[in-house]
């Protein structure tokens, strides 16, 4: 028989046991999935977007089923970042997991001010949400804005302890303009894409499905638009990627890894299998071992672009 | 605690030309079911979310889900037949907070209705359905309820079956007349409960309501199927209800 494959991977300076990280939104604080399997079967946990004070989210519908997507538009709906360090964080620990905290604010000082709560509290990553594409404050307008998205890069480095990742929007003209932007600012990490943004229209109400008109695109629609990102954002800077869109299985993952990321991110797909992520990693396990690899590290970036 | 599981398929029935009845075999699944949750199901390869549909009853090892074709998702399932599996999650949700030893006021409007069917078998033949439909031809499981209320009344929209109008007017007559129940129960759309929720609180009676939202992941986890509380906060529907206290809920958002 052959040797396992090694799936530990390094996303700057943080050892994940597996490349399989939950994307932020998809998975609350791990609490429902929990029940279904032990979280320490995964490599990371991004946790629901945090902000500074608790935040009720848009009204509904929040979601829309599209072809092979959805689209949501929940608006950050969490408890505020006090509330997730006395109740949920607690929780997370008890799991052999990686705990990182996605936050959004709606100043550059606030970014800064939950680093430091969240460093203090002992999170072992921060993913800086510049791309949210369901707020009317921050959010998107730091992601689209090089010198905006550096701000609020350099203030959150600034005041966390642990390594700061920074979420990439790929409603951009250019993300790799973006993402060197925030590079150059400091960041550890980058992870791509958020959602796209979109809408769908009930032709008979002539009224669109989700209250607040436009929302987020996920799902395998992504895809390719993630990979296609991924790849180009690999080009432009030197800082690891944790890779997202789409991704349903180990074929998804491993695509998403041989275009530059170090370590990828399921969301959506636990919707229709709760499993998803353990399938994800099983996948990728598999497909590095047929490819001769003795560590699935060795899929990154090995694209051979004609 | 919910489980994912294949369950097969055991017996297909149609109750009307609209309304598709499943047994499905679920094995340990069946041990966790309280009234009034519901099972997210999986609906062919193309759609990304589930459907959930409320459990119409259950016995030992089998669960009923009762449905009608609404869309894409609803009308894949519609074309199972006996023998075929399905990928279903669940029990899930907070259903109905019911004492056996309860007599409930059933108030059900059209799909909303199934749900109903364990309560009123939950609770002995005590209690009392009423039942409302668009027209006779969608009316569904007037011979279960029959069998297992003390009582059933129902009520059609075009006045094709029983009394002509909706359910709201029914209940007001019947809670004039009995002040015996413990709650009124209530399934269906959110006008119809908003209606019956007023009618409860008008003759001092608790009151409950299955709601309705579009939903994500079903477990909690998305939050996507925000309902507004009267103090101002979203819950989610897939979790912190479907039931809720009607008093909870916010009914003018």
């Amino acid at each position: 028989m052959r040797n396992a494959v090694d799936l530990r991977v390094d996303l700057a300076g943080v050892e994940l046991k597996n490349p399989v990280v939950m994307a932020s939104g998809t998975f609350g604080f791990g609490r429902e999935y929990g029940q279904f399997y032990d979280l320490s079967e995964l490599g990371g946990i991004c946790v629901k977007g945090l902000t500074a004070a608790p935040r009720e989210g848009n009204p509904p519908p929040r979601i829309a089923e599209t072809p092979m997507g959805i689209l949501n538009s929940v608006g950050l709906q969490n408890p505020g970042v006090d509330a997730f360090i006395a109740q949920e964080l607690p929780f997370l620990r008890q799991y052999d997991v990686k705990v990182i905290a996605n936050i959004s604010g709606n100043t550059p000082e606030e970014y800064g001010e939950m680093c430091e709560k969240l460093s203090e509290a002992g999170v072992d990553m921060i993913e800086v949400n510049i791309s949210c594409p369901n707020v009317k404050a921050g959010g998107l307008a730091y992601g689209t804005r090089p010198e905006l998205a550096a701000e609020v890069t350099r203030m959150a480095k600034e005041h966390s302890a642990v390594p700061v990742m920074v979420k990439l929007s790929p409603n951009v003209t250019d993300i790799t303009e973006i993402a060197r932007a925030v590079a150059d600012a400091g960041a550890d990490a980058v992870s791509l894409i958020n959602t796209l943004r979109g809408m769908r229209i009930d032709i008979a109400t002539r009224r669109p499905i989700l209250k607040m008109n436009t929302g987020g695109l996920s799902g395998p629609a992504v895809l390719p638009v993630a990979v296609r990102m991924v790849w180009e954002v690999a080009g432009a800077v030197n800082i690891p990627i944790l890779g997202m869109g789409g991704v349903a299985k180990g074929e998804d993952a491993a695509q998403l890894m041989l275009a530059g990321a170090c370590a990828v991110a399921v969301g959506t797909a636990c919707f229709a299998d709760p499993y998803a992520p353990l399938k994800v990693r099983d996948g990728l396990a598999k497909i590095a071992g047929e490819q001769g690899l003795d560590k699935v590290s060795g899929l990154t970036g090995s694209v051979r672009p004609w | 605690m919910p489980m994912q599981k294949m369950c097969k398929i055991v017996e297909k029935v149609m109750l009307n030309p609209y309304a598709v009845s499943m047994a499905l075999d679920v094995g340990e699944l069946s041990r966790e079911i309280s009234y009034g949750q519901f099972v997210n199901i999986k609906c062919g390869e193309g759609l990304l979310l589930r459907r959930p549909i409320s459990i119409c009853d259950w016995q030992e090892g089998v669960l009923r889900i009762v449905f009608e074709v609404r869309g894409e998702g609803t009308d894949w399932l519609a074309r199972r037949d006996a023998g075929e599996y399905l990928d279903v999650m669940g029990p899930l949700g907070r259903g109905f907070r019911l004492d056996r030893e309860g007599r409930y006021l059933l108030v059900g409007g059209g799909i909303g209705v199934p749900p109903l069917l364990s309560c009123a078998v939950g609770t002995g033949r005590r209690s009392t359905a009423v039942l409302g439909f668009r027209s006779a031809d969608r009316a569904m499981l007037l011979g279960d309820f029959a069998a297992s209320c003390a009582g059933v009344r129902v009520c059609s929209d075009d006045g094709s079956l029983g009394t002509h109008g909706f359910v709201d007017g029914v209940v007001k007559e019947i809670l004039e007349q009995d002040k015996g129940f413990t709650a009124v129960l209530a399934c269906g759309p959110k006008p119809m409960l908003r209606a019956v929720a007023a009618a409860a609180q008008a003759y001092g009676v608790p009151c409950q309501v299955s709601m309705e939202e579009r939903m994500g992941c079903g477990v909690g986890a998305c939050l996507v199927c925000a309902c507004k509380t009267a103090d101002g906060h979203y819950h989610h529907v897939c979790k912190d209800g479907p039931v809720f206290d009607a008093g909870e809920v916010d009914w003018n958002a």
